[in-house]
């Protein structure tokens, strides 16, 4: 479809009426075949050693998150351990690919987690509503990045988008874009930015859609579905809408997109009907945790439960993973 | 291993089928051998094994089938509508009882995968049962007149009598379901014939009348081949005749009866066409497209097996359905990942391979999904041909097989007009975003079935049937009542 659509990213961006009619120039989605791919894809079964391996590389997918008002640096540290060593009777389980935290326990994050290759991404840009003075994002960028967070997950003003002021949601993402860079004191360099769209708020799968061409053109490293903290978060359906528009903005520019969705996935079962939907609407370029994340709390434990089973045929229980 | 998304074989169990060595004649609610102790074998399609040796019927054994359908026709027409629905209920219950074992029985006779077979053709044959269970003491409510031939008729719609059917391999229960359901609800009794390649899950549903209860002869199977068919279409005390299959045959059958008082529906052929405008939504299309074509293989009447594409979408398109198709996965279909099984026989297989033969020799491009098809058994891969115009054969004969060919079109007009240009009638599909252009061209298309923004979407509740050459009367709903009721 796109390198038709999209001759020119800088002239679709060059106006608010251009973005405009690039966004609803974008073929539509269909809800009732969209959720029925879905659900189609959902039954794969996948099975013995697949699934050995599938689990692993879900673990290695997992941005491992605390986001409450009662995190703690303790929390946040207990965290970290449980990232660097997720299944202590079993060391080869590989590590999640980062914890994810409020931009104020970056620095407790990062020290914790030393040099081990776990990232740190920090929420920002007034997480969770957005609802903030475009400065205010900007600082809470620039303090989380000067904390050392190696990715930055901001959040979309939806009622820009909501109200149809594309080109407001799109500067405010080539700001934050800008405000992830490291100073030249600290590595240089950028934060990877991973651009929350809120899904569930946006109700529609051509939202979904041209939220997402909307974030890949201002810049976004990464699209991710949710903040977990709204009534609807990751879906199926969604996913997949998100995964069709990084396959075709990188048929259209060459750019290749990460796709993270997070909220609600908890168990074994989820993490594989995502990584079915990867493989078979974007195929193994996107199966790599640098392409696509899953945002999740209790998912590791229960991956971590299917993996000593698989390893030892028998279950275990809740007893014998780590609660941190 | 690499990419853990290969897939490792998920395969469902045999287990849980019992297949015996052989099977009779399942007349008056008991088995029996053919008279002349004539035996065909049913093979696995996907492995050419031997699954059992089925009874062949000759007429002695149909003329024995007719009578006890015949005997039982008095008494259970005579049932209250309420009282038949109870048996129709509890055949329903017990299809979703073994609904599993029913599944892998049929993709182990048929070929087709056990994901369609478990959730597609077994869930519909349930609830086929259950449709027409309502239906069952409702007759006199469903806007249908009073017999017109019986002046004793009273108040209810009257069933017709004895009704033969005939029925085809590609969806073996379920067209036994689509026959045999509105058939006892409105009071009939049926003799079955179901197709010589598939006989396995027709001869399971007569264990299943027996665990129901089903008075003796309401239902009874007579498997064989064509000569079975022909006997029983030709037997003179069948009261109505109903036939799925092709084209050919049902001219057959129509020339057959044509004098004798037998009534008739037929579902024959089609050559679907699938539309696709260039506002449509594309990826839900070739989603569509995909399902279509290869849906059981593309043995399936309703196939949407000529795609019509706009030309000024036509490249992306054909892109992105070229992608989709080759993540598509054929092989052993009781695999839970199997997208594409096995062609149901050899004859049907070779059928495929003259057509697709002639498409190429007419020079059409022809595009097959790569990779290894296992050794044994019947397979095609999935395959499309562009450079197709309405004069290759390919684009006017009916393959029946997992082969899309490729055309398009400038307008609207242009689009309805190469859909009509065929033989047949039967199904369409339409893709647009536009509401008004997609009633627009539906009313225009001259199709029993026309689906919008979807494919192959079956519900009892709708009717289907063709146009043309794709046969007459209306199967499924309320329409479907029609065709066993004396109106």
């Amino acid at each position: 479809m796109p390198s038709a659509i999209l001759a020119d990213p800088a002239e679709v961006t060059s106006s608010e009426a251009a973005l405009r009619r690039f966004l609803h120039g974008l073929p539509g989605v269909d809800r009732v075949g969209t959720e029925a791919r879905a659900a189609m894809l959902a039954t794969r079964s996948i099975k013995t050693d697949a699934k050995v391996a599938a689990i692993d590389l879900a673990i290695r997918m997992i941005d491992l998150t605390t986001l409450e008002g009662a995190d703690t640096p303790g929390k946040v540290r207990s965290l970290c351990a449980k990232a660097l060593h997720p299944d202590p009777g079993a060391p080869d389980t590989p590590r999640p690919a980062a914890i994810c935290v409020y931009g104020d326990l970056v620095a407790e994050a990062k020290a914790a987690l030393g040099d081990f290759g776990v990232h740190v991404a920090a929420v920002a840009t007034a997480f969770p509503s957005g609802r903030a003075s475009l400065d205010v994002k900007l600082a809470d960028v620039a303090y989380a990045v000067a904390a050392g967070a190696d990715e930055i997950d901001m959040v979309i003003d939806r009622g820009a988008f909501l109200a149809g002021r594309y080109r407001d949601v799109f500067d405010e993402i080539v700001a934050v874009k800008a405000a992830c860079a490291r100073g030249e004191a600290a590595g240089g360099g950028s934060a990877h930015l991973k651009v929350i769209l809120e899904t569930g708020e946006l109700s529609t799968y051509d939202n979904v859609r041209r939220a997402s061409w909307l974030a890949m053109l201002a810049g976004a490293d990464f699209i991710k579905t949710s903040t977990g903290k709204v009534a609807v978060n990751a879906t199926l359906p969604v996913t997949l809408v998100m995964l069709q528009a990084v396959r075709d903005f990188r048929e259209a520019t060459g750019r290749q997109v990460g796709v993270k969705p997070a909220g609600g996935i908890r168990t074994t079962k989820d993490a594989m009907k995502y990584l079915v939907l990867v493989n078979e609407t974007v195929g193994s370029d996107w199966l790599d945790p640098d392409w696509f994340r899953l945002g999740a709390s209790s998912l590791l434990n229960d991956l971590l439960m299917q993996r000593q089973k698989l390893a030892t045929g028998r279950y275990s229980g809740p007893d014998y993973v780590t609660v941190d | 291993m690499g990419n853990p998304f290969e897939y490792a074989p998920a395969p469902e169990s045999r287990a849980i089928v019992d297949i015996a060595p052989a099977y009779g004649l399942f007349i008056d609610g008991t088995f029996a051998e053919a008279a002349d102790g004539g035996r065909l074998k049913t093979v696995n399609p996907a492995t050419e094994e031997v699954l059992a040796e089925i009874a062949v019927g000759g007429e002695a054994d149909v003329d024995r089938a007719v009578k006890a359908a015949r005997k039982a026709f008095k008494s259970w027409s005579a049932l209250p509508g309420a009282q038949r629905a109870k048996y129709l209920f509890r055949i329903a219950r017990l299809i979703q009882e073994h609904a599993r074992e029913l599944a892998v029985l049929e993709s182990i006779d048929n070929g087709k995968p056990i994901r369609e077979s478990r959730d597609v053709d077994i869930p519909l044959v349930a609830a086929h049962f259950f449709h027409y269970a309502g239906w069952a003491d409702k007759l006199a409510h469903a806007g249908l007149w009073r017999s017109r031939t019986n002046e004793h008729s009273g108040a209810d719609p009257k069933p017709i009598g004895v009704a033969g059917q005939v029925i085809p391999w590609n969806f073996p229960l379920l067209m036994l379901a689509w026959k045999v359901a509105p058939a006892l609800a409105c009071g009939n009794t049926v003799v079955l014939k179901p197709a010589e390649t598939t006989p396995l899950t027709a001869l399971r549903f007569a264990e299943i009348c027996v665990e129901a209860g089903l008075p003796n002869g309401v239902v009874n199977i007579v498997t064989g081949a064509g000569e079975t068919g022909r006997a029983l279409i030709a037997h003179p005390d069948v009261d109505k005749v109903a036939f799925t299959g092709s084209t050919a045959v049902g001219k057959e059958i129509a020339r057959t009866i044509a004098g004798t008082r037998k009534r008739v529906t037929l579902e024959l052929g089609g050559k679907a066409a699938n539309i696709v405008y260039d506002d449509a939504a594309i990826d839900s299309a070739v989603d569509g497209i995909v399902e279509g074509i290869f849906f059981n293989g593309g043995q399936v009447c309703c196939a949407g097996s000529r795609l019509l594409v706009q030309e000024s979408v036509a490249d992306e398109l054909l892109a992105s359905l070229t992608r989709r198709i080759k993540t598509l996965r054929v092989g052993d279909p009781l695999d839970k990942n199997t997208d594409v099984g096995a062609i149901n026989s050899a004859a049907q297989l070779s059928r495929i391979q003259e057509l697709v033969a002639a498409g190429e020799a007419e020079g059409a491009e022809r595009w097959s999904l790569a990779g290894e098809l296992p050794g044994k058994g019947f397979w095609f891969p999935p395959t499309v041909f562009t450079g197709v115009t309405q004069a290759h054969r390919i684009a006017r004969d009916e393959i029946f097989g997992p082969v899309l060919t490729v055309q398009t079109f400038r307008t609207p007009a242009e689009a309805v007009e190469k859909a009509n240009n065929t033989a047949y009638g039967l199904s369409a599909g339409v893709w647009t975003e536009k509401g008004a252009k997609a009633l627009w061209t539906a009313q225009r298309l001259r199709a029993g079935v026309v689906w919008t923004n979807t494919f192959n979407k079956f519900d009892p509740a709708s009717p289907f049937g063709g146009f043309k050459e794709s046969g007459f009367g209306r199967e499924g709903g309320r329409h479907g009542l029609e065709a066993y009721l004396d109106v």
